[in-house]
């Protein structure tokens, strides 16, 4: 079946607005779904763990905005090199709707992470490969949006901060990987593209909705962000899709 | 289902304040960055309509 929707033409703002706002409700909807049965299966279907006691619980929000932190960082840094590449507005806009939400999601990954580790380790903090490497990232995400804010004029801010955030991309691998390369405190992972999983299935079945969940939230929220993002920058009819008649008619009237 | 009684679910077999930081404090940044957004969108959209009702639109380059 071939279809004759022409994609590129939501590589305009103006096209791709009102296609997020229809969006919006539809992963927001199935995200809050799905956090509801994740967290019913985390808290009453997974079982306790043997050597961690209900402690263990933590991941079930600990790994989805870890994971989450380092993705959006990845889809981040992909919107700004596209931005750079072609000089495409709308690629731009999405890397700046990003950077909140991935720096929220490494904040809690780091935040529950100190609360995982107080006590299984005994500590809320150690300065291991992982840890440290993650705690970058927060500072990564902070200079993306530092320096968009710190420069005026919105296309060079739009440059500076998408070359920050391609260098910054190299970090990405260094959390994924700090776990085997280094001899970390931080557990190995305990879900693998290679080994598949090692955890009760309940538990895995717990933490892969919390996971989808999250990542629909982010789309949602980002969705949103990109198009207040704009409303602030351009002038566009388009923007009012509460009353545009009214809006459009007063107009016309002066 | 492990849970004998609600107090048992809330001590999470001694780590409850561990398990529910990390639970509630997720929650609340979500629901604070969707009220933060929606701010943000209310304010947007009121200087995009001031800037077209009011004839000096600074925002058109």
């Amino acid at each position: 079946m071939s279809t004759d929707i022409n994609w590129l033409k939501y590589s305009s703002p103006q096209a791709f607005y009102p296609l997020a706002g229809h969006l919006i409700p539809w992963f927001a909807c199935v995200a809050v779904a799905l956090m509801g049965v994740g967290l019913y299966m985390g808290f009453f279907v997974a079982p306790t763990d043997f050597q961690q006691g209900e402690a263990y619980r933590i991941i079930f929000v600990h790994v989805p905005a870890a994971w989450m932190s380092m993705f959006l960082y990845v889809v981040m840094a992909v919107w700004a090199g596209i931005g750079m590449g072609l000089n495409a507005r709308l690629s731009f806009m999405m890397a700046q709707a990003i950077a909140p939400t991935g720096a929220m999601f490494t904040f809690l990954a780091l935040l529950t992470g100190a609360m995982w580790g107080k006590p299984t380790w005994g500590a809320w903090w150690v300065w291991d490969a992982r840890l440290t490497s993650e705690l970058i990232l927060l500072f990564q995400y902070a200079g993306v949006m530092l320096l968009r804010t710190s420069i005026d004029d919105v296309r060079r801010a739009d440059r500076a901060s998408a070359v920050f955030a391609l260098v910054g991309v190299v970090n990405v691998p260094i959390i994924y990987f700090s776990v085997q390369w280094w001899n970390t405190l931080h557990q190995g992972a305990s879900v693998s593209m290679a080994t598949g999983s090692k955890m009760a299935s309940t538990m895995l079945t717990a933490m892969l909705l919390m996971t989808v969940a999250f990542w629909l939230y982010s789309i949602a929220v980002i969705l949103a962000r990109v198009r207040c993002v704009m409303i602030e920058r351009e002038s566009s009819p388009v923007w009012n899709d509460e009353k545009p008649a009214v809006i459009q008619e007063t107009v016309e009237a002066r | 289902m492990q849970w004998g009684s609600a107090s048992e679910f809330f001590a999470m077999g001694g780590y409850g304040l561990y398990v529910w930081t990390s639970f509630v404090a997720t929650a609340l940044c979500m629901v604070w960055e969707v009220l933060a957004l929606w701010r943000r969108r209310a304010a947007a959209c009121a200087e995009q309509r001031a800037a077209l009702l009011g004839g000096t639109d600074e925002t058109t380059a």
